[in-house]
């Protein structure tokens, strides 16, 4: 009987189907991919290909750009914005190490200690981005304004004279610093690391960490043996979706840093908005940023062997 | 081979509790607890769900801080030591094994925290002794649920502690298997000789494996020796009713003469050895194990000397090597009797029958105790 070979049997045995009923694909699979397809073709697809074709055109706004294979627009994007590359991989760089710094005891409290308060203190992590990005991001330059409380403590502490001997700040100020983007940068991106952090430390059974400390592991050991690894998971997540968006931000550097703070998302807008033929070079800076942060991540994952722990 | 060329014995003398209390706010899970743990022996700790052994353990192993008392491991006090500065390893419930290392490094964990230079022999030695050394390269959860008890059990033995305390260890396997880990721990322990205590609320795994059982209630001990003495002697109705099943007949002692005790029960005078009897006065509690009492068709048939009381069956259960019977005494109460399969002729139920048993096998206990103590228990403790 087809019924019986028929693969899909589990699917239509509500309605026996007739007998000359040729057994057919089940189809629903690829119905439901549809939209998250079709979705990605057209904001994911197309704009990488449209970008990339744009990279190797010449024109300006006035004539339009033709497709002329002018490889040398990537000559120019690698090798005339050397400084915002420079202060693109820098920032983003430090703003992860910070944000897991800071961003790994908070989630190592809150998995473990939080108790009954748990889902408030995640609450907590998170209800700031309820509030604009940009809002947020201008708050910084009341809290890090020269006549601010912050400023005050960090000039009395003379913390400000070591921060300018490494070129961090300048001239007694906070705001309009690298120092300032950077803060921005890890205030925006810290609950990007704590999250994945958390969800990863929560899902370890404390009795591993008592099982530790029976076999001779002091706190720290334990942490050191145990808890890292295991939480290694979290650890990569929280940084890479820390520094990949990071690396192309430039809302923080635009309105906390100046002029000699400018990274790559600066010199991109610029050339596509304010430059009549800058439209090319930039999309060779956006194709040029995509391929180095996926390699980056690429060699990042493969050195932090994530697979393995997964 | 002498196991002591693995292990290499340290004397570390008996382990001892003393006054040893924990409570959580209110209520108190170890209440005053006073016990030695003689080195070498294999010592269980037996009792439902929520009785404090489990808390018990952990004070010894370090990782619960007790309210009040001391713990002694030989001369050395380690009530405020830290865990992991004990020479004491714990088999956890659920093994609590490493998932992010190997069987090889779960084992050799505890040595490579102490600062050994060279584990390869140590953990093979160990992997042979538990009958695994073929998984060393695999991860825990490629592991069946005995093998990783048995890793478990590798990874704190290795240490060489003074005491192994084992939580519950074979709570999560199914019984074929856990009545094999019971035998091979029992071989473990004989092998290496070190002292095991045992948590469990499983009585017929603390006997199989147990030189010395602590029956414990309500964070207290209710009587402690070994298997045989706490089944045949039981001192409270709670240890009567949890070790095993008991008939307890309620009676009120007529007179003590030449080491024989006479109660009155259900208008009879029944008899007990007087070593046997907690309470030789007033109102006592007369027990006997159902497979001590046997079952005869009429009271004429009961050999004379003999503790004999009537009823009707209400219930037979014929399972092979036994039938089961349950018989209802004119008062009420009923009387368990498990009778061999030696041939006799199954009495049905509604039979009037006469139950008898040799009065040096009952045991009698204090009257004023509550009678149904440790029976519900069981249930609770084995889900």
């Amino acid at each position: 009987m087809t019924a019986v070979a028929d693969p899909t049997a589990g699917a239509t045995q509500r309605k026996p189907a007739p007998p000359d009923h040729k057994p057919r694909r089940n189809l629903t699979p690829w119905i439901l991919l549809l939209p998250g397809l079709l979705w990605l073709t057209v904001f994911f697809l197309l704009p990488i290909l449209t970008s990339v074709s744009a990279s190797v055109q010449t024109g300006n706004y006035d004539d339009g750009f033709k497709l002329t294979w002018h490889w040398a627009n990537y000559g120019h994007a690698i090798s005339d914005y050397g400084t915002q590359y420079w202060h693109s991989g820098l920032y983003s760089t430090l703003t992860t190490v910070l944000c897991l710094a800071l961003g790994y005891p908070v989630a190592y409290f809150i998995a473990f200690k939080g108790g009954k308060w748990k889902s408030l203190l995640m609450a907590l992590v998170i209800v700031p981005s309820f509030t604009s990005f940009l809002i947020r991001t201008i708050a910084w330059e009341t809290i890090l304004a020269d006549q601010g409380p912050v400023v005050h403590v960090l000039r009395s502490a003379h913390v400000l004279g070591l921060t300018e001997a490494l070129g961090w700040t300048t001239g007694g100020h906070v705001i309009n610093t690298p120092a300032a983007v950077v803060c921005g940068m890890v205030y925006n991106f810290l609950p990007f690391t704590i999250l994945p952090l958390y969800t990863s430390l929560e899902k370890i059974d404390p009795r591993l960490l008592e099982a530790g400390s029976d076999l001779y592991c002091s706190t720290f050991t334990t942490w050191r043996r145990i808890t890292l690894p295991l939480s290694m998971p979290g650890v990569v997540g929280g940084t890479l979706l820390t520094f990949i968006p990071a690396i192309g931000d430039y809302i923080n550097a635009q309105l906390l840093g100046n002029p000699n703070t400018g990274v790559v998302g600066q010199k991109i807008e610029d050339l596509f908005l304010r430059q009549t033929s800058g439209y090319p070079v930039g999309s060779a800076i956006s194709v040029v940023m995509m391929v180095g942060t996926l390699v980056l991540v690429m060699s990042y994952i493969r050195k932090a062997g994530t697979e393995d722990l997964l | 081979m002498s196991s002591n060329d693995v292990l290499g014995r340290i004397e570390g003398g008996d382990l001892r509790l003393v006054g040893l209390t924990k409570r959580f706010g209110a209520f108190t899970a170890v209440d005053n607890l006073d016990l030695t743990i003689p080195q070498g022996s294999f010592f269980a700790l037996l009792g439902a769900s929520g009785c404090g052994k489990t808390t018990t353990l952990r004070m010894v192993s370090g990782l619960e801080d007790p309210t009040a008392g001391q713990i002694f491991l030989g001369d050395a006090e380690v009530t405020d030591t830290k865990p992991y500065r004990r020479p004491v390893n714990t088999v956890f419930q659920n093994y609590a094994l490493f998932p992010h290392l190997d069987i090889f490094e779960n084992v050799a964990f505890g040595l490579r925290r102490r600062g050994f230079k060279s584990v390869r022999p140590q953990v093979e030695e160990m992997l042979e002794l538990v009958e695994l050394g073929h998984l060393a390269k695999r991860k825990p959860n490629q592991l069946s649920g005995g093998q990783q008890q048995r890793i478990a059990l590798a990874r704190a033995l290795i240490n060489q502690p003074q005491v192994l305390l084992l939580d519950e260890p074979l709570g999560a396997l199914d019984l074929k298997l856990r009545r094999q880990m019971q035998i091979e721990l029992k071989r473990i322990q004989t092998e290496v000789g070190l002292t095991f205590v045992h948590v469990t609320h499983d009585q017929e795994e603390a006997m199989t494996m147990a030189d010395t059982i602590a029956v414990m209630n309500q964070g207290r001990i209710e009587q402690l020796g070994s298997p045989a003495e706490l089944y045949e002697n039981p001192s409270t109705t709670f240890v009567a009713n949890f070790l095993g099943q008991s008939n307890l007949i309620p009676g009120v002692v007529e007179g003590v003469d030449g080491g024989v005790v006479t109660v009155r029960a259900h208008g009879r005078a029944l008899t007990l050895k007087a070593d046997r009897a907690r309470a030789t006065s007033g109102a006592v509690i007369l027990g006997v194990r159902p497979e001590k009492v046997q079952i005869a068709g009429s009271e004429d048939e009961v050999p004379s000397g003999f503790n004999c009381l009537t009823g009707t069956v209400v219930d037979t259960s014929f399972i092979g090597v036994s039938t089961q019977y349950l018989v209802k005494l004119a008062s009420g109460e009923e009387i368990s009797v498990f009778e061999q399969n030696t041939g006799r002729a199954i009495q049905r139920p509604g039979n009037e029958v006469a139950v008898y048993w040799d009065p040096s096998q009952g045991f009698g206990l204090d009257g004023t105790q509550d009678i149904e103590a440790g029976a519900v228990l069981d249930e609770e403790g084995a889900a």
